[in-house]
């Protein structure tokens, strides 16, 4: 009896992270609750729980648990500790964010938190159903999050968007799972692979409708032409931290459901996804960086260019190789501290009752703050791809993976793609720089902003100038070794 | 060579240009003075290379090796040969000048320009200098920023236009050349170190691919015509030390990366594209002539005139015999140095007059008369007068061009009749004619800048004179590339032979 009791707790041992974090999410809210003039310490708590969990997730050896449900393997560890990179940034971001938006409520960070224990699962999801489960999880919590600020109109439009759109795209989900289940008779994902060889079903047209559904819910999540529509409007009303979030965290859990299922579940289909990836690829490029060219609003813009740079990260998906995933996954870490570091600029310049997001408000911020025009001239270039910051080194990686694979025009349509964002991202360091001010904006760099900067900014020079490390974890996390 | 004099060429400058950053930014004195300092430290380092080079090999000297990215086989190393040599030292020179020149002339953001100036330095010396090409291709492309910054925030009234036209010109290109980087790699045993990449043989179709693919990123930058419609825009905007730099250096790095990547690693396709450059090159000498003789902005004049001359240069280097190749390297030099004073002249009186159209000039020659001594001698070197170092180059660039096809010296040449027409005449214009009123009472070139336009007096004589205290640098090292570019191509039809019969 003794042992079996061991036993049943150590078959917890690969969702101990997920676990810690459900129980800081709870102490989120109790503090709230109980102490509610604590509640400074609402932002620094959940940085400290969620570096614990950076701490667990970077311990974690090798294990599958609860029957092949859980995997815990070095790729699912890369992409968890993106997740929780995202809600480090955000956490200390959102220290500097309540001042100006008043949102001080605790269920903002535990919700936080729990989207981030959806993002592990994801991460981690061995089995469809648990994808699903870490799916819903994650998205529930950012529909409530975009939703926030409840007095602000554009935010509770946003949330119901999301909301709605969501549910439709998790609906599609659904059905595309179910018919794959009807047709292999299981939900796990290194199964189905199995089942597709021995039940002869490679040439089945419904198992491959069930595949097209459930590409097109990735899609939805990753924002990936044409089933981005929702992310500028989303992205735009949403409170300015949770918008650095989403394009981080929930992104990176996409791309790892994305690579797991196509590289474990369907290998054999890799002559179908592959084009077909290629062609949205380039669609999401086309799309995410000529429309970023007309925006007025630099929120707007970084809405569209985050489409763009899903385009970029799926190249690496899309090769169906193992270089192409870590491709992928250095590319979504280096994308994570550059966007995080152009948002935590946007926050920094905010102040109650004037959001700033308006292109024309950074003219002459060079002059008025050198040291935010400096930092935001940075994540521009690396947003770019300019060397030497993290945002050449994650292109160059997807480049080389998707050239090595084949894809020769998919490449060439990425480097024509990114020149043409150089022309947007360049508009604000032009601003920046070669206008005159408008106003004197006097910035307040609190300790949470400064750290949010602070982090980023090593993420993109030191990435950029000592890639090596980063390239080697990638390149070893790779699936099913 | 134990201690590591590139790293140090590279790196001292841009530290040197963020260590401004701890000077008070009111404090512009002090930050003109503590630039200087670093740019001359700089050039004094950079003697050694001078002296120490070793003239009779072609192997890189002053090499350093380290590993930088191992997943990828990609090593941080550098070293010089016989054709880069020169380039870094005019590199360290020139930035001399480009901060002289700007002493009074930058009076905003007089901080970050300077920073600029000194990280363009470093940047530009790691072009010459690195072997790895991937290294190269960050140094390339870092390039981009100082530049779009410089002529972005110090530049003209069409600034804005002229830098974005620059930076997406040089980026478009920049990134198919990534492209062929790539798909060298790929082929080429998975490295990307540039002697290891020319000991392989690579498919003819794939060589021309991959020449086009380069050649959109070094066309651009030289820039070849049609695709150099963003450097009189680039120049004319620019503030003086960008001109000067961008005259002097940058579009050196074209025809330095078509010597150094195109024409050892894709030997056949060099040879097979041979006659497509020669004539765009020789469109572009008389192009460039013929629209110098319309201009009416001083600095568009030399602009274009630039790309009249950068069209000798590819020409030389793509008639592939050694006069011609030598020729063009000399040139580049020699371009370097004249295109650089005139512009370094043109921004000393353009500080004067707040005017770059020629119209509102006449008379300077009785006016500045000290100056207008200075302008006809670079006007002279331009033309390339015997004795000066224009007619060393262009004189062995016709030679060589000679010996490949007598055609394509005669077109040149018609280049160098334009040349003396349009230069001889902006002189006139500008310093004979009746005194413009505008011009009337304009003080005289200060010490500071007679001591700018000096070393570059120097150069003009010391090259037209005794040429081989240069060309003596080249020649191993030119024969070795012949050879390669000759010699690979015999040798691959040699195997063809061996595998029909």
């Amino acid at each position: 009896m003794i042992n079996t009791a061991l036993v049943s707790w150590k078959a917890f041992g690969p969702i101990v992270p997920e676990m810690f974090l459900v129980c800081i999410g709870l102490f989120l809210i109790g503090l709230d609750v109980f102490a509610p003039k604590r509640r400074e310490f609402l932002p620094w708590l959940t940085v400290i729980g969620c570096l614990a969990a950076l701490l667990m997730v970077a311990g974690e050896k090798d294990i599958v648990g609860f029957g092949g449900m859980i995997i815990c393997d070095s790729y699912a560890a890369f992409f968890k500790v993106i997740c929780l990179i995202g809600v480090i940034l955000t956490a200390l971001m959102s220290e500097h964010f309540r001042r100006t938006e008043g949102l001080n409520q605790g269920e903002y960070y535990s919700l936080m938190v729990f989207s981030a224990v959806g993002m592990l699962l994801m991460a981690s999801a061995g089995d469809l159903m648990v994808l699903y489960l870490g799916l819903e999880l994650m998205a529930l919590s950012i529909y409530c999050l975009v939703g926030m600020p409840r007095n602000d109109g554009r935010s509770a439009e946003a949330a119901m968007k999301y909301l709605l759109m969501g549910g439709f795209a998790s609906a599609i989900l659904l059905y595309g799972i179910s018919i794959v289940y009807g047709l292999t008779g299981t939900t796990n994902i290194s199964q189905i692979a199995k089942f597709t060889v021995s039940g002869n079903l490679l040439h089945n047209p419904a198992l491959l409708a069930g595949l097209g559904l459930m590409l097109a819910a990735f899609c939805f999540k990753v924002a990936i032409a044409p089933f981005h529509f929702w992310t500028p409007d989303v992205y735009d009303g949403a409170p300015t931290a949770i918008t650095a979030f989403m394009s981080v965290g929930p992104k990176a859990a996409g791309f790892a459901v994305f690579g797991r299922v196509l590289l474990t579940g369907f290998p054999q289909f890799h002559d179908q996804w592959g084009i077909l990836l290629a062609s949205l690829a380039l669609l999401t490029m086309a799309i995410g960086n000529i429309t970023a060219l007309s925006q007025t609003s630099i929120k707007r813009m970084l809405a569209y260019s985050a489409v763009a740079h899903a385009g970029y990260s799926l190249l690496g998906v899309l090769s169906g190789t193992a270089e192409g995933l870590s491709a992928t996954m250095t590319y979504l870490l280096t994308y994570g501290f550059m966007n995080m570091g152009a948002f935590a600029i946007l926050v920094l310049l905010a102040s109650p009752g004037n959001r700033r997001e308006s292109l024309e408000d950074y003219k002459g911020l060079a002059k008025t703050n050198p040291m935010a025009a400096f930092l935001m001239l940075i994540f521009m270039f690396s947003l770019t791809g300019i060397p030497p910051t993290a945002g050449f080194v994650g292109k160059f990686y997807l480049l080389k993976a998707a050239f090595g694979a084949g894809y020769t025009m998919t490449v060439i349509g990425l480097v024509i793609f990114s020149s043409i964002s150089a022309f947007f991202y360049l508009r604000v360091v032009r601003y920046m720089y070669m206008s005159d001010p408008q106003e004197n904006i006097s910035l307040d760099f609190t300790p949470g902003i400064s750290a949010a900067l602070g982090i980023a900014l090593l993420g993109v020079l030191g990435i950029g100038l000592l890639p090596g490390s980063v390239i080697g974890q990638a390149a070893t996390a790779l699936l099913g070794q | 060579m134990s201690a590591p004099l590139l790293s140090a060429l590279i790196f001292f400058p841009i530290i040197g240009g963020f260590s401004l950053l701890i000077v008070k930014r009111e404090d512009v004195q002090a930050i003109k003075i503590m630039a200087l300092i670093i740019s001359l430290i700089e050039f004094v380092l950079s003697i050694p290379l001078f002296f120490m080079f070793d003239k009779t090999t072609y192997l890189m000297q002053f090499t350093e090796h380290h590993s930088w990215i191992p997943a990828f086989n990609i090593n941080y190393s550098l070293g010089v040969d016989g054709i880069s040599v020169l380039f870094v030292l005019l590199s360290t020179l020139v930035t001399i000048l480009a901060i002289l020149v700007s002493w009074e002339a930058i009076e905003k953001k007089v901080l970050e320009f300077f920073l600029s100036i000194l990280v363009l330095e470093g940047v530009m010396i790691g072009v010459f200098c690195a072997t790895d090409i991937f290294l190269f291709y960050i140094f390339w492309e870092v390039m981009l920023i100082p530049m779009f910054l410089i002529i972005g925030i110090w530049g003209g009234p069409n600034r804005i236009y002229a830098t974005i036209k620059f930076f997406l010109y040089t980026l478009i290109g920049s990134l198919l050349m990534l492209v062929g980087i790539i798909a060298l790699y790929m082929k080429g045993g998975h490295t990307f170190d540039v002697i290891e990449l020319a000991r392989h043989s690579y498919p003819i179709k794939f060589q021309i691919w991959l020449f086009l693919a380069f050649f959109a990123a070094f066309a651009v930058k030289v820039p070849m015509w049609p695709v150099h419609t963003w450097l009189p825009d680039a120049h004319t905007e620019a503030p003086a030390a960008g001109s000067v730099i961008l005259a002097a250096v940058l579009i050196k790095m074209g025809a330095y990366g078509f010597l150094r990547f195109s024409m050892p690693i894709l030997p056949q396709a060099t040879q097979a594209m041979m006659v497509p450059m020669i004539v765009l090159s020789l469109i572009g000498i008389v192009y460039g002539a013929v629209i110098c003789l319309a201009q009416k902005d001083l600095k568009r004049l030399i602009a274009y005139s630039s790309v009249s001359h950068m069209g000798y240069i590819t020409l030389g280097i793509f008639c592939l015999n050694s006069q011609s190749v030598e020729g063009g390297i000399l040139q580049m030099i020699n371009h370097g140095v004249v295109t650089g004073a005139l512009f370094l002249c043109i921004g000393m009186v353009y500080e004067r007059t707040h005017t770059r159209v020629i119209k509102d000039y006449g008379g300077l020659a009785s006016t500045m008369p000290v100056f207008g001594s200075f302008f006809l001698l670079f006007t002279l070197a331009a033309v390339g007068l015997p004795a000066t170092n224009g007619f060393i180059g262009e004189f062995l660039i016709l030679l060589g061009s000679f010996i490949y096809r007598p055609w394509a010296a005669f077109f040149a040449a018609t280049g160098l009749v334009l040349g003396a027409w349009y230069m001889l005449w902006l002189y006139q214009r500008v310093f004979f004619n009746p005194i413009n009123k505008k011009v009337v009472g304009l003080p005289e070139l200060t010490t500071r800048e007679i001591i700018t336009l000096l070393p570059m007096v120097g150069l003009v004589f010391w090259i037209g004179l005794y040429p081989d205290a240069m060309l003596s640098f080249m020649h191993v090292s030119v024969t070795h590339l012949i050879d390669q570019v000759q010699g690979s191509a015999g040798a691959a039809k040699q195997v063809a032979a061996i595998v029909l019969h």
